[in-house]
């Protein structure tokens, strides 16, 4: 058995058994929903219904009912679409990246972590769908052969590129998730007693038998999925901020983004598992296995990615001037001291400073200090795309077509019908689906769990007196 | 004839991994495992190799570059050449650059989709099958080892009974199957 370090804190708290961990993870699922799930529930999908009206307008108006004009022809859309990716940039880089890494942290939060990824993701397709305008014409984003003569998509076209990076991105996260889901739905399908829920879980889980083979190849197919998925997460932000680097617009044509918009990506992410882990661990009584620690790693990756990004905002004020380019350099002074400078100050205080004060280890263990941050760096991150897209474009080279942007209630409609839906769909996750991992969680009971941890040495290694 | 089969179940991964190898070192054969989630150093104990899905995941990769490689040469050099700002592809290695981020995605997508569905038709664990774990607790938190009389003919089954109460087994079920 591998063995931890006596004093690193232990990731499963109090005397937890394998039957305890199944217990705590299905009971959830098997008792009656709590009324404030219903409320929750409910508030969500009032808004999310609201959002699917507003796209239904915008499809049987045109995409002239948003807040465009001549001048800015990108701007909630396009921010909302990179915002939402990279909130869901979270969840594959805890399950892949940390798994290669073999950080045993990541089994408490990547079940719901990756769930999040998916919804965000779905999110955020929908923002180039609907700027389509004719949804149902949205297949012609991919090479298909057609009667229209030769004519095929632009591979030189880094809006191409997305269009492979997010449904590749997409897809893989599905099965990675669901391969996880896999055994714990066979756990849930063995519990159940009502006939329905059984079925359902009896076909979810595939007729999951956890032979000694099919574990063997569980564990490879991960580990697989794992090294595959972790250049996959940084190509999609990668590939995402070329949408803007690869245009010769001044404040968006820089080397830096890719590695910038990572970052950043990866930053917002792990603020939105904060918001959504934090309130779920009290609501699920997942205490135990969701605590300070798991809580305090998160805050340091914040830490850093949002470190990361603060260097990246004054390298790139730095070069604006450095490069000598007016026009690069009137993008970064506009934007700071601009018409849009409340928001340029707002990216900057939420992104850069934020997660400074998460050098203080009193406050990175602190739940509620924990939370407030990562609702203010979802702001913040919501901001810096909204700067960069909106602040680059709106002061054009001829100052007669200089101009503002003001969303019209169809984009703020969108935009929070998008967070409505997500949450409908986070809040159906929590309640019908194994909300940690179950079966890997039994892999580090032994090794990480509190109990097991504390026993003296003769029962710890017990194995190896056989 | 029918099988005999006996079902060991052990409320613990360690002992069954070293009731195990007690069993094998006697000559015995474990048919199969079942566990909750995966008992690391099983697999050699029982005999069992491992995956080779890795290679499988190797091939669909390099089939989904070979795909993309194709494809986008016939789509944007042979079929409809582009002319961007005077700048034409005149051959794939000229346009190469543009063309890497969705080589590496479709190389990607094929390895991930085709290792996948290739893992669960092997497992055969398809929507809609029927499980076959011999008790529903193995799923949870108990640990079966599967014993098959047809593969342990040295032993007759009083004697395998003896020597797997000797494992610190917790329960022991039997089953003739046909």
């Amino acid at each position: 058995m591998h063995k931890e370090s006596a004093i690193r804190e232990p990731l499963i708290l109090g005397h937890k058994t394998y039957h305890q961990i199944t217990e705590d993870v299905c009971k959830p699922i098997e008792d009656k929903a709590p009324r404030t799930w219903y409320v929750l529930f409910a508030i969500a999908l009032i808004i999310g219904i609201y959002g699917i009206g507003c796209i239904m307008y915008l499809l049987g108006t045109g995409i002239g009912v948003w807040g465009l004009n001549k001048t800015i022809g990108w701007a909630w859309d396009i921010t909302n679409f990179v915002w939402w990716v990279g909130i869901g940039h979270a969840g594959t880089l805890i399950s892949a990246v940390l798994l290669l890494f073999r950080q045993k942290w990541r089994m408490a939060i990547n079940r719901s972590a990756e769930a999040m990824t998916i919804f965000a993701v779905f999110m955020a397709g929908t923002f180039p769908l609907i700027h389509m305008g004719r949804l149902w014409l949205g297949y012609w984003v991919f090479p298909l052969p057609n009667q229209f003569g030769s004519l095929w998509v632009n591979f030189n076209s880094p809006l191409l590129w997305d269009v492979f990076a997010i449904s590749t991105y997409l897809s893989v996260s599905l099965i990675f998730w669901y391969i996880g889901l896999i055994p714990d739905f066979a756990t849930l399908r063995d519990r159940v007693k009502r006939p329905i829920p059984k079925k359902m879980y009896s076909i979810l889980s595939f007729g999951w038998s956890g032979r000694a083979k099919n574990w063997n190849r569980f564990e490879l197919v991960s580990l697989v999925l794992a090294g595959v998925a972790t250049p996959l997460v940084f190509s999609v932000h990668s590939i995402v901020s070329f949408d803007f680097a690869t245009s010769v617009i001044p404040g968006w044509h820089t080397t830096i983004f890719p590695p910038y918009f990572v970052a950043g990506a990866v930053f917002s992410g792990f603020a939105m598992v904060q918001t959504l882990m934090l309130v779920m661990r009290k609501a699920m009584r997942l205490e135990a296995y969701i605590h300070t620690r798991h809580v305090e790693y998160m805050n340091i990756v914040i830490m850093v990615t949002g470190s990361i990004v603060g260097v990246a905002y004054l390298t790139e004020l730095f070069v604006s001037w450095y490069s000598g380019v007016e026009y690069e350099a009137y993008a970064f002074i506009n934007r700071a001291t601009g018409p849009y400078w409340w928001a340029y100050a707002s990216m900057m205080t939420c992104n850069v400073i934020s997660p400074q004060l998460m050098w203080i280890p009193a406050l990175r263990r602190s739940l509620y200090f924990t939370f407030f941050i990562s609702i203010v760096v979802n702001i913040g991150m919501w901001f810096e795309r909204y700067v960069i897209i909106v602040s680059s474009i709106h002061r054009d080279y001829l100052p007669s077509s200089w101009s503002m942007h003001y969303p019209s209630h169809i984009d703020i409609g969108v935009y929070l019908g998008t967070i409505g839906l997500f949450f409908v769909f986070f809040l159906l996750f929590a309640r019908f689906f194994p909300v940690l991992p179950i079966a890997e969680l039994k892999t580090i009971l032994k090794s990480s769990g509190e109990y097991q941890k504390n026993l003296p040495d003769t029962h710890h290694d017990n194995s190896n007196h056989h | 004839m029918a099988e005999q089969i006996i079902y060991a179940m052990y409320d613990d991964d360690d002992v069954l991994k070293d009731g195990a190898k007690k069993l094998v070192a006697k000559g015995i054969k474990v048919a199969e495992v079942f566990s909750p989630f995966p008992i690391h150093g099983i697999d050699p104990i029982i005999g069992i190799k491992n995956t080779r899905l890795g290679i499988m995941a190797f091939l669909y990769g390099i089939t989904g570059t070979i795909i993309a490689t194709l494809g986008m040469r016939y789509f944007m050099i042979s079929d409809w050449p582009m002319n961007i700002g005077g700048k034409p592809n005149f051959s794939y290695l000229d346009n190469i650059l543009a063309f890497i981020p969705v080589t590496f995605e479709f190389t990607v997508l094929c390895a991930a989709h085709g290792m996948a569905i290739t893992y669960l038709l092997r497992n055969k664990t398809l929507p809609g099958m029927i499980a076959s774990n011999p008790d529903p607790r193995t799923t949870d938190d108990k640990f079966v080892m599967e014993f098959r009389m047809s593969e342990n003919s040295n032993f007759s089954s009083e004697e395998l009974l003896d020597l797997i109460k000797t494992t610190g087994v917790s329960e022991i079920d039997q089953k003739s199957v046909k």
